[in-house]
């Protein structure tokens, strides 16, 4: 069974990717991965704010008290360097090309044209095979227009490009007005691959303390009904690479997003909820799939139900939703 | 003159760093201890074998942390017995601990070089300056004694200590002044590493080794001898003590040739014909040398004769230093030795000279007149003014003699007079003044500064900072000099021709241009500009600035600070502006080297701070202004009183003298003899230095009073009283009906922030648990701008405070509630604001605090407890309250056990004339007395009452012995509970064994660890409490082994009460856990879980990261009662459940902890993973103690 395909340029042995997550902190996990038959690996991700934060915590933590007390005018011992900024990440990146053969994608995320842009120039050099640039913008303020904020995505991915040789994926999140203008504007902006759909932090609220709280759910198989949607549609309108996050917990979540034009399929919460060996599990099941359904490789299937390659290409848009809708109601109704 | 061959580095640092450069190059082996102000010369040796910088034989110095001093000398005098070169670094009662080792290494001829940052003695009174009464206490060890005056000496004569160490066989003590040369920052040459290999001769290295303890060569050392023969062995050593004066200066002389600096065991400067001499060692030396020069060269007859070798003490080489016509010799000595014929080195002087003529070795004419005096204690200035009064002196016919100078003595008139206008200031140096706040950075500002005149100009420089005793809002004053020539100049600054006033307030508070001379540039931080702010200044500072025609400048640094993201870091706007304005450098090329500094000071921790303090240095120079200063005064403010009127005598005349920077002009006759003060003091001290307050929303409030608890500084309280009590209540005073059961229908509850004392850290909002329905984002209490509010607060504060307290009888003290309507016994401190110490004594204090009597270990809590002007322990209204001392860091617990010794043996005594008096007393009060319960308030108050009727009934009495005698130790009668409190340091380590054995004693004391995990006062040096895996001073690569468990160590007596708190974690545990110690009738042991600035977050989040720590297991609450065993419980009750979130969760939202993760991630992974196993296996341990500790330890 070929289960090969390509991403980004790079020829991968099979269509699905650990994604973004805590799991990838770890090398040991990494490996685990790799030994699961994972096809490439998303690092977890390097944040812009992040970066700041830490060096400026550090910064007063560490002078914080300093050069006012006779008897304590400073609270720490000076250490010659910090691994301060990206480095820690940077010697991540190059502990995990030593640890395993499949490519290591870098994942920054940020929102500025600031000098974070760097570090995915520092990433290429530590060996990242390729770059995932998640644009993680929230607009809050009123006085912002969409053209401007959908600029500013564009600007960062060529500031970007200009300065790296890797390929770089973009991962969006589904709240443009016109995500196809998005994803064709972003492709003409040189991105190898669009990743759909970044998953927002949301956050809840704890009703005993009153107190707005972090709260990361873990995406269950529903999720992947909005990336199908986008993925279905963009194949054939957008030259870049495709990848579906969100939602993939099994093969058949795989198989679907594949079909539709994924060229990867990326895993994280479904790694998380049963752990690295559900990549395996994945891939022996897609292969039984496939088997059973005649299948003889993820080429042949990609981008077979389309928005283009399906019947009834409405099938992916609003008609198909009245449709939908009313098909519920009258079952509600019988 | 020499031939210079080796020319060193140029490096602008301290005298600390300059002795710790080269004990650390020929060293081997560094045994140490924190003590300031030599603390950072370990820290340092620490730092660099941390990095792997290597000594002049290629090997990297082992540095280690011993328990004390006392071990650290007895790690030393082991090194050496086996041949290591070994040194230490001390100070003060540090080199006390040390000197029973000395003797014995001085005793068996060892080499080594103790570096000593010569600071007082403790007396009536602990101070951390600079004076001589520790190495002089060392005189009579064996020791060398060699003084260095400046940092070049510093560094050069730490070198020559320990070549002549070596072949002379005679161990050195090498000192300079605590802060005045330890922190003073000088341009120096470092001594190449060539010329240290040149100076310590290999074959003495040899021969040092080859006298090593050694199993392949046994020998014996440290005998016991007897009468008949211990006297001859003991002078065994005369030919080595005979000979070292020739053989430092044998090294002196090789040392001048390898640099070109010579120096001799006594050096003479001044006029060739000098009449009259003063001869001193140490700093003091330099201001004498700048003296004598100014005064010779205007035709006056005065020399200086600096001593370089003091022990030995070789009167030949003094007798021949001195020019031989001189007339009369002033010896002056930083140290008081009370009842003896003279200071140390008057004697000697008086010895050497009288002993020359004796011998015939004499003067051209007469013997030299020799007077002494005293000098500099405690760092006192010691000026160029003064020292012309000494001089001024021996030109008397009768001079006086044993005299002071740098006070005003008008109770013994020892003092001699001075002019203070004369100065010896040369013009060619540029004199800067820079008054900032401790947070503001501008010490750290003025060392870079320093550094890039020091290394990018030919000037020298000079640096020195005086600091506040306070931990929060505390003034700093840095003094810069830069000259063309050596600058030696050791004492503060009286003529600037730069005044910096960083703080806008500071002009309200002092005379900030006292010190500015006329022409000076003048740069305040003021939110006004430059249009408005002359109106907006005091009146007597607007005169000055006229009359001073100085040229004026105004920034707002703040607005820019905040602007960039700097928050209140000011430092490097005002150090451009200072640059700016000073011509020391071409504006743009200062620039640059500002920016260049910026990045070698900050690059390492990222490159987002590099960039703001870019952004800093650009706005400053577009945003700083010249005003243009009006012939006129405009402002009537005059000069607000530093204390309010109603201020006891004692408060106006003394403390408030020292509050406002003039302690220096209070006389001798202002302060009690032997050091005791009244308390209650801090009151006066109106600090104002929180920018936010909490402000009381009454319609939220719950009454909860977790806000009162967890205030550091005693500056949020809740009160319960009558209605009618509010009959004269300001408008805007807040008060509710008062909730909860128990209290009158009509009484009323209220909260008071009292503004001018609270330090805004915000803990109070951050525990308050009462939310505002309609706005979440508020609570009960909320912090606002304090200076709107601070007229109005004030006044509420104050008809708080003259509200009835609620009788003490009545409340239910056992709740964390009603335990907050005790009245604080300890306020408004000067603990860091945050501190996490504090709640804790505040709340021993409202619950025994009229009955309490407090020993203190040296440390944070000493500090904050007792440092003048004014101190926060307190009484009530009817004058009871805490009594408190500190007597050292080692001794605490003895020092408090002694408290109770005597306090029983007073009511033995005092029991015992009760019964033989019981029939002239009355036989019921007799034994209402000797029967008391005196376990609750009740008790107490009623045998209050009984013993006040006894000492009536006394009076009416005839008057006998037993009568007086009972009278006199009545008090005794009435409880009196004694606490022994301190940090980690003293409990944990050096004070351990006099802890274990009053532990062990089974007597009745209350011991309150206030556990840090480091020496917080310090600045945070690793002790055995310090957790596995956290980053700080003497662990710069995180703790390897695992916190010691004081609480189980004291469990194995099965006799001691034992209770591990977080009063934020849980707040009812701790009130619970200090009433059950204190009700305990032998020794109770409470380990307090106390946050601090050390650890490295949001201490307004202090309460929070309490939990964590209890959540994660890593400090699990408890108590352990032994009187449960007569009701056949388990002695263990664990008050904290078993460990739910991992360690790591707490841990790294600390700074300490994430610190390895950012210098040696994988270090730091290994010691959490240890870390958390150790908490798994404590958890464990205690939770089967709980279950099976039933009185019998298993």
């Amino acid at each position: 069974m070929d289960l090969t395909t390509t991403y980004l340029g790079m020829d991968l042995k099979n269509p699905i990717v650990p994604s973004a997550s805590p799991l990838s902190e770890k090398i040991d996990n990494i490996k685990k991965m790799e030994d699961h038959g994972a096809a490439a690996v998303v690092l977890y991700s390097l944040f812009e704010e992040e970066i700041e934060h830490e060096e400026m915590e550090l910064h007063y933590h560490t002078t914080r008290g300093s050069d006012i007390y006779p008897e304590a005018l400073s609270y720490y011992p000076e250490h010659e360097e910090y691994l301060t900024g990206p480095d820690l990440y940077l010697e991540h990146i190059r502990k995990a090309k030593e640890a395993v053969d499949i490519p290591i994608i870098g994942s920054l995320n940020g929102i500025t044209k600031g000098g974070w842009l760097k570090y995915a120039k520092e990433m290429e050099e530590a060996g990242a095979d390729a770059l995932e640039l998640n644009i993680y913008f929230l607009a809050t303020d009123p006085e912002k227009n969409a053209r401007e904020i959908e600029d500013n995505y564009i600007e960062i991915l060529e500031e970007v490009k200009r300065n790296i040789e890797i390929p770089v994926a973009v991962k969006l999140s589904p709240f443009f007005s016109s995500i196809a203008e998005m994803a064709h504007r972003l492709d003409m902006g040189g991105a190898d691959g669009l990743v759909l759909f970044n998953r927002f932090y949301q956050p809840d609220i704890d009703l005993d303390r009153l107190e707005v709280v972090p709260n990361v759910l873990l995406s269950t198989p529903m999720d992947m009904r909005l990336p199908l949607r986008w993925i279905g549609i963009l194949h054939d309108q957008v030259k870049s690479d495709l990848a579906a996050t969100s939602g993939i917990h099994n093969a058949e979540d795989a198989l679907k997003m594949i079909m539709a034009g994924a060229n990867v399929t990326q895993m994280a919460s479904a790694l998380l909820k049963y752990g690295i060996s559900r990549i395996k599990s994945v891939l022996v099941d897609m292969e039984h799939w496939m088997e059973i359904n005649e299948y003889e490789s993820i080429r042949q299937m990609h981008g077979s139900m389309s928005h283009k390659a399906v019947g009834n290409p409405g099938d992916f848009e609003r008609a198909n939703y009245i449709k939908m809708l009313q098909s519920y109601t009258m079952e509600g109704i019988v | 003159m020499s031939t210079k061959k080796h020319t060193g580095q140029i490096a602008t640092i301290d005298g600390n760093e300059a002795a710790a450069y080269v004990a650390h190059k020929i060293n081997e082996v560094c045994a140490i201890y924190p003590i300031t102000p030599s603390s950072p010369m370990g820290e340092l040796a620490d730092e660099w074998s941390t990095r792997g910088r290597k000594n002049i034989w290629g090997a990297k110095p082992l540095v280690i942390e011993m328990q004390s001093e006392g071990g650290a000398s007895g790690a030393v005098h082991g090194s050496l017995q086996r041949g290591a070169l070994t040194t230490t670094f001390t100070a003060s009662q540090g080199l006390m601990l040390m000197l029973p080792n000395m003797f014995k290494i001085a005793g068996e001829l060892t080499s080594t070089v103790f570096h000593v940052a010569a600071r007082q003695v403790s007396t009536h009174a602990l101070t951390i300056f600079a004076e001589h009464s520790d190495v002089m206490t060392a005189r009579t060890t064996g020791f060398g004694l060699m003084p260095s005056g400046s940092i070049q000496e510093v560094m050069d004569n730490a070198l020559i200590a320990q070549a002549a160490s070596l072949e002379a066989r005679v161990p050195f003590v090498h000192f300079f002044d605590g802060f005045r040369s330890s922190h003073e920052i000088q341009k120096i040459e470092v001594i190449p590493d060539e010329v240290m290999a040149a100076m310590i001769d290999d074959d003495l290295v040899k021969a040092h080794r080859e006298r090593a303890m050694d199993p392949d060569n046994p020998v014996l050392r440290g005998t016991a001898q007897n009468p008949d023969h211990y006297f001859q062995a003991r002078e065994t050593v005369n030919p080595y003590y005979l000979a070292t004066p020739g053989i430092v200066q044998k090294y002196m002389d090789k040392f001048a040739e390898l640099t070109g600096r010579q120096y001799h065991l006594f050096d003479y400067v001044g006029h060739p014909e000098a009449e009259r001499v003063i001869t001193l060692m140490g700093s003091g030396s330099e201001a004498v040398h700048e003296t004598v020069e100014y005064l010779a060269d205007k035709g006056e007859k005065v020399g200086l004769l600096k001593v370089r070798l003091y022990r030995p003490f070789s009167a030949e080489h003094f007798n021949e230093a001195l020019p031989k016509t001189v007339k009369s010799i002033a010896a002056l000595d930083r140290t008081k030795e009370p009842g003896a014929a003279g200071e140390p080195l008057y004697q000697d002087t008086v010895t050497a000279v009288a002993e020359s003529v004796m011998a015939g070795n004499g003067w051209s004419g007469a013997m030299p007149n020799v007077i002494g005096g005293r000098y500099g204690l405690s760092s006192k200035e010691f000026t160029p003014a003064m020292i012309k009064g000494v001089f001024d002196e021996m030109k008397k016919e009768q001079p006086k003699n044993h005299f002071t100078v740098g006070i005003h003595d008008d109770v013994t008139e020892t003092n001699l007079d001075w002019d203070e206008e004369f100065s010896t200031e040369s013009e060619k140096v540029h004199r800067g003044l820079f008054y900032g706040l401790g947070s503001d950075g501008t010490v750290s500002a003025n060392k870079n500064s320093i550094k890039i005149i020091g290394e990018e100009t030919d000037n020298y420089v000079q640096g020195y900072f005086v600091y506040d005793s306070k931990k929060a809002g505390a003034q700093t004053v840095s003094h810069l000099r830069f000259s063309p020539e050596p600058v030696r100049s050791t004492y503060l600054i009286k003529q600037a021709n730069f005044v910096g006033c960083h703080q806008w307030t500071f002009l309200d508070q002092y005379d900030i241009l006292k010190s500015a001379q006329p022409g000076a540039t003048f740069l305040v931080n003021s939110q006004f500009g430059p249009d408005e702010v002359w109106d907006e200044l005091p009146k007597k500072v607007q005169e000055q600035i006229i009359e001073k025609n100085l040229d004026f400048y105004v920034i707002d640094a703040y607005k820019i600070a905040k602007d960039i993201g700097l928050g209140t870091r000011i430092n490097t706007i005002m150090q451009t502006c200072f640059f700016a304005l000073s011509d020391i450098l071409p504006q743009d090329e200062a620039i640059q080297k500002i920016k260049d500094f910026i990045k070698k000071t900050y690059g390492k921790k990222g490159e987002k701070i590099v960039e703001m303090n870019f952004n800093a240095v650009d706005q400053a120079i577009e945003n700083m202004h010249k005003v243009e200063v009006p012939a006129e005064v405009t402002s009537d403010r005059g000069m607000p009183a530093t204390v309010a009127e109603e201020a006891p005598d004692f408060v106006k005349n003394v403390e408030a003298k020292i509050m406002a920077n003039k302690g220096d002009e209070i006389p001798v006759s202002a302060f009690p003899a032997g050091g005791t003060f009244p308390t209650g003091t801090a009151k006066w001290e109106k600090r104002n230095i929180a920018l936010e307050i909490p402000v009381l929303d009454p319609d939220v409030c719950i009454q909860c009073n977790k806000c009162s608890i967890v205030c550091p500084h005693a500056t949020i309280r809740p009160k319960v009283f009558p209605e009618s009590a509010l009959e004269n209540a300001p408008e805007t005073f807040k008060a509710m009906k008062v909730r909860g059961r128990g209290f009158p229908d009509d009484y009323m509850y209220a909260l008071q922030v009292a503004p001018e004392d609270c330090t805004g850290c915000g803990l109070c909002v951050e525990v308050c648990p009462a939310k505002n329905k309609e706005q979440t984002g508020r609570k009960a209490i909320n912090m606002e701008p304090q200076p709107p509010i601070r007229e109005q607060e004030a006044e509420n504060w104050e008809f708080f405070l003259t509200l009835p307290e609620y009788d003490r009888r009545e409340l239910k003290t056992q709740t964390v509630k009603e335990s907050q309507y005790l009245e604080p016994l300890f306020e408004f401190s000067g603990a860091c604001a945050g501190c996490g110490e504090t709640p804790y004594v505040k709340l021993a204090s409202q619950m025994f605090g009229d009955r309490m009597i407090v020993a203190n270990a040296t440390g944070c809590s000493s500090i904050f407890g007792g440092n003048l002007p004014t101190t926060p322990w307190t009484k009530n209204k009817k004058g009871r309250g805490p009594t408190w001392s500190n007597s050292l860091f080692e001794d605490n617990a003895e020092f408090g056990f002694g408290f109770r010794i005597a306090i029983d043996k007073q009511r033995e005594f005092a029991t015992e004339l009760v019964e033989k008096l019981k029939n002239d007393i009355g036989t019921e009060l007799a034994d209402a007395i000797l029967n008391a319960d005196q376990s609750d308030e009740a008790g107490i108050a009623d045998q209050r009452e009984r013993v006040a009727e006894l000492k009536e009934k006394l009076d009416s009495m005839e008057e006998t012995v037993d009568v007086r005698n009972l009278r006199e130790t009545a008090d005794t009668l009435v409880k009196k509970s004694v606490w022994i409190m301190g940090g980690d340091g003293w409990a944990y380590d050096i004070g351990y064994g006099g802890l274990d054995h009053v532990l062990a004693s089974g007597r009745d004391v209350n011991v309150l660890v206030l556990d840090t995990e480091v020496y917080s006062n310090t600045g945070g040096q690793m002790s055995k409490a310090t957790p596995r895996g956290a980053v700080t001073k003497f662990a710069a690569a995180g703790k390897p082994s695992a916190k010691k468990d004081l609480g189980k160590m004291a469990m194995s007596y099965e006799n001691v009460y034992v209770a591990r708190i977080a009063i934020g974690a849980k707040d009812a545990q701790t009130v619970k856990a200090l009433l059950e110690a204190e009700s305990y009738d032998g020794p109770s042991l409470i380990i307090a879980y106390s946050p601090c600035i050390e650890h490295g977050y949001d201490l307004a989040k202090g309460s929070e990261q309490q939990e964590l720590a209890v959540d994660s297991g890593y400090w699990p609450l408890y108590r352990f009662d032994p009187r449960l065993k007569e009701q056949g419980k388990n002695l263990l009750q664990l008050d904290s459940k078993a460990p739910k979130i991992p360690l790591k969760d707490y841990a790294y939202r600390e700074t300490r902890y994430k610190i390895l993760k950012k210098v040696d991630p994988e270090r730091a992974e290994m010691l959490m993973e240890q870390a958390q196993e150790d908490v798994n296996k404590q958890w464990e341990s205690y939770e089967r103690m709980a279950a099976d500790f039933n009185g019998e330890a298993k």
